[in-house]
């Protein structure tokens, strides 16, 4: 999106409910900031994400896909975040073929203790992508307004 | 088509500060579906809640979606007030606008405009929201406490005097743990076995207690209410109903050469044995490794003197079923292993020793009837070196120990030097340490009383190496204080190993799916606020297997863990989560996918009747979830192939509504 002759990518960003989401609420707490780009969907685990969410996100014209989940080991369902893992390595992958570039997508371990991390993780993501520019690879064209 | 109401809320000025409530309230009035809008001061307050009722009622409202905190914060709160209005508590979605908007952005037409997104996300959500409502389950009146040292003692004794049953579980052929092993407690010292046996002839008693002694858990399965739990008690080769523990066989068997662990190896017992005089139950137990009976089929001698006819050298291992409705861990901790400090010379030296073998050698049922007397020969010691922190708070060597502090070895090495001093004024004590940590009730108090009045040299540094030379202990440490290098020559030099938890802990946690930190230690469900719970409903944590902790920490966490227990074994009944996965028997092909992610097991199979086409009746295997298994972690629902599995509350289409909504 060009905002001001100035590019403002879409990020959506995927957070499990136990320790992502909990780590963004606290990213709050403290009030650091991260750019208002990133809108948060809440799931109860990352294993949750099927990747057809994420490639209607970017279909739909999001920049960036970002998906945050327990750091492994500390899953509240024992071992969902290794699912994660291992479907996102092959998603991104896939992605990448189909020229939606690495750098789009992000699958990082945010705890709910680690606030400053996550802030620290949306600034640097949103920045990554911002340097990408717009996606057009992806973007169902009939969803343009 | 839902009738949704959208209720903005300005938390004073925590919201509104940032956003313009207003302008959020209208944009959203304009969205499909929403016909009522509005914002107020405090949406969690009795007005606010009295207002959203009203409106349900004034424009029949079918959904609410709220824009306020984190739905962490007051998703329950608003659901209640649902509830209340007469409406489902899932038909509310709550857009968190504060700890996800107006906190980490600074400017409101940027926060208005997120948060307006977040709103009409949360509207796409809430059209596609049903009804839910939870499945409810018996709970089984019965509890499990594996582990039976102190903590596990008390969480059992404080269950069974509520009038539950329990049962304990303990892998050593008696009960008692770690405490039964110590001489005198700090910081009052009594004895340990004066204050410790009376309450393990207590339990033993109790009718509401059951103790399973060298025995474990071999299988979990089931859920909070609802365990079904595999003992297995190994065979003891001795009946323990006609055993009466008086000790013929013991005093009998010719294998008398076997390292006594009770002791710490630091001397020995025979291949039948009792742990000590006191223990519960006080039943001998064969310990196959030396036993020649059952090595060689030579022998027999204890069956022979056995009066009570109790010795059965075929007796197997015997798996036990119970059903229990909570399960307590209270598997304590271990001293880490000396192997990798050779810096002290533990493995080159008998005269050098653990703080837990010191116990042994000062208590006056141990090896040596409580004389301090050199390990190595017997003499009397003139100069004692005790060495704080080996192990622990290793930060730069973490490979060979923990970078935790294990909290009880400044007051346990305080009370080991003070009882030297005490019965010995005559030994010198050196006490080397890095911080010395003594923040519990009269602990300060303690430690001083060691220094000031039993004169025992404390000195801030670290010790270097300790050579064996001669016969004596040769200690190189560093004074940091004087900024000195020093050379003691010792008799004994004592290490406060590191503790660490148990090693049967890991294991454990995967049966019972509870979540563990990278130190093995239990983690509670919230560290201040759930203490005493693991994250997995229906487990509970007691002692130091949650992290290091003296007996007194013990004692009142293992109290609370009981009370926990109760609570739950006083209800008849447990409301479950109704957020759980089902799956559309219609798509579904029976492929298992969905079985094989699942970490609690809560897909089975079955086969269905499907009319065909051809009005022939055609056998399916379906997947079926049970809900009061299942966790909603959603697992299932990405590996089903065909889109069969969803997650109620979570469904594809409403994830998939709010990534719309997002993108424009
Ligand atoms: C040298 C030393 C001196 C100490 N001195 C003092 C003191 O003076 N004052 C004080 O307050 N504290 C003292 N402590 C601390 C005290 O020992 C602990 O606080 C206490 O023992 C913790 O009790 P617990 O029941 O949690 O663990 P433990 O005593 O370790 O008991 C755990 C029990 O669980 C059993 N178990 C383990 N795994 C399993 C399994 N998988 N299945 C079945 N059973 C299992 C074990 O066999 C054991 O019986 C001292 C500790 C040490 C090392
Ligand atoms: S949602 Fe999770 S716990 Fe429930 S059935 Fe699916 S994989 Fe198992
Ligand atoms: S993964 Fe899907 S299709 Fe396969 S058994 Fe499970 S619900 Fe049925
Ligand atoms: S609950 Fe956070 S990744 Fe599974």
């Amino acid at each position: 999106m060009q905002v001001n002759g100035e590019f403002k990518p879409l990020i959506v960003a995927f957070c499990c409910n136990w320790c992502s989401y909990a780590g963004a609420d606290l990213a709050g707490n403290n009030r650091l900031n991260y750019p208002a780009e990133v809108k948060i969907i809440r799931v109860p685990c990352s294993c949750r994400v099927n990747p057809t969410f994420i490639l209607r996100a970017f279909q739909r014209g999001a920049d960036g896909v970002i998906l945050c989940g327990c750091h492994p080991g500390d899953c509240h369902y024992t071992s969902g975040n290794y699912y994660t893992r291992r479907r996102m390595a092959m998603l991104f992958s896939m992605l990448d073929y189909l020229g939606i570039e690495r750098e789009r997508t992000r699958v990082e371990w945010v705890s709910a203790a680690e606030g400053a991390k996550f802030a620290a993780t949306m600034n640097d993501f949103v920045a990554q992508v911002t340097a990408l520019g717009e996606n057009k690879r992806l973007e169902d064209l009939r969803c343009k307004k | 088509m839902q009738r949704i109401g959208v209720f903005v809320c300005w938390c004073g000025s925590n919201i509104a500060g940032t956003v313009d409530v207003k302008a959020v309230a209208e944009a959203l009035s304009h969205e499909p579906g929403v016909v009522f809008s509005t914002d107020y001061q405090y949406m969690c307050s009795q007005a606010g809640q009295d207002m959203i009722k009203a409106s349900v009622a004034e424009h029949h409202l079918t959904g609410i979606v709220v824009c306020s905190c984190s739905p962490r914060m007051h998703e329950a709160t608003f659901r209640k007030t649902a509830t209340a209005a007469g409406l489902n508590p899932y038909m509310v979605e709550i857009a968190n606008i504060r700890e996800q908007c107006s906190w980490v952005h600074k400017d409101m037409p940027i926060g208005t405009e997120k948060a307006i997104i977040l709103g009409k996300a949360a509207v796409a959500k809430v059209h596609l929201n049903a009804p839910l409502t939870p499945g409810e389950s018996p709970v089984t009146k019965r509890a499990l406490v594996i582990g039976g040292g102190i903590a596990g003692i008390q969480t059992a004794l404080d269950i069974a005097d509520a009038g539950f049953k329990v049962d304990i579980v303990e892998k050593k052929p008696t009960i008692g743990g770690k405490m039964a092993q110590l001489d005198k407690t700090f910081p009052t010292l009594d004895c340990a076995a004066c204050i410790l046996t009376p309450k393990m002839v207590d339990v033993a008693q109790h009718e509401n207690v059951r103790i399973f002694s060298y025995s474990e858990v071999s299988e979990v399965k089931g859920f909070v209410g609802n365990f079904d739990v595999t003992i297995k008690k190994h065979a003891r080769f001795v009946k323990e109903d006609l055993c009466t523990g008086c000790g013929a066989c013991v005093d009998k068997c010719p294998m008398k050469k076997v390292p006594n662990e009770f002791n710490l190896g630091m001397d020995n017992r025979p291949a039948i044995y009792i742990p000590f005089a006191q223990a519960v139950p006080k039943v001998a137990t064969i310990d196959p490794a030396h036993c020649n009976m059952l090595k060689n089929g030579k022998c027999g001698l204890c069956a022979r003197v056995c009066t009570a006819g109790a010795i059965d050298y075929t007796q197997q291992d015997e798996y036990v079923q119970e059903k229990y409705g909570a399960i307590v861990v209270a598997t304590g901790f271990n001293p880490i292993s000396m192997d990798k400090f050779d810096e002290f010379a533990y493995n080159q030296s008998k005269d050098v020793i653990t703080s837990l073998e010191f116990e042994r050698l000062t208590n006056a049922a141990g090896p040596t009837a409580g004389k301090l007397l050199r390990p190595s020969d017997g003499a009397h010691p003139h100069t004692l070196v005790f060495v704080q922190c080996v192990g622990s708070r290793c930060t730069a060597c973490a490979e060979k120990g923990k970078e935790y502090c294990s909290k009880i070895c400044c007051m346990y090495t305080a009370k080991h030097a003070m009882l030297v001093r005490d019965k010995y004024p005559d030994v010198d004590v050196y006490v080397f340490y890095i911080d010395v940590r003594t923040p519990g009730k009269n602990f300060d108090e303690f430690y001083r009383r060691a220094v000031e009045e039993y004169g025992v040299k404390y000195i801030k540094g670290t010790v270097g190496k300790v050579v064996p030379e001669n016969g004596v202990l040769k200690v190189q440490a560093s004074d940091l204080l004087n900024n000195k290098q020093l050379h003691i020559d010792a008799d004994m030099v004592v290490l406060a190993a590191a503790i660490e938890p148990d090693r049967s802990a890991r294991p454990l946690a995967t049966m019972l799916t509870a979540s563990m930190d990278t130190n093995d230690f239990f983690t509670e469900a919230h560290p201040k606020l759930r203490p005493v719970e693991s994250p997995t409903a229906g487990v509970f944590l007691s002692g130091a297997c949650q992290g290091p902790k003296d007996i007194p920490e013990t004692v009142s966490q293992a109290g609370a863990a009981a009370s926990k227990v109760i609570g739950l074994l006083a209800k008849d009944k447990l409301m479950g989560n109704p957020c759980v996965a089902s799956s559309n028997e219609a798509m579904c092909n029976g492929c298992s996918s969905c079985a094989n992610v699942c970490p609690y097991g809560a897909i089975t199979y079955e086969d269905k009747e499907f009319r065909m086409p051809d009005r022939t009746v055609a056998l399916r295997r379906v997947a079926k979830v049970n809900p009061a298994v299942c966790q909603g972690c959603g697992c299932c629902t990405v590996a089903c192939p065909s889109g069969a599995m969803d997650l109620n509350g979570f469904k594809n289409d409403q994830i998939l509504a709010e990534v719309d909504a997002i993108c424009k």
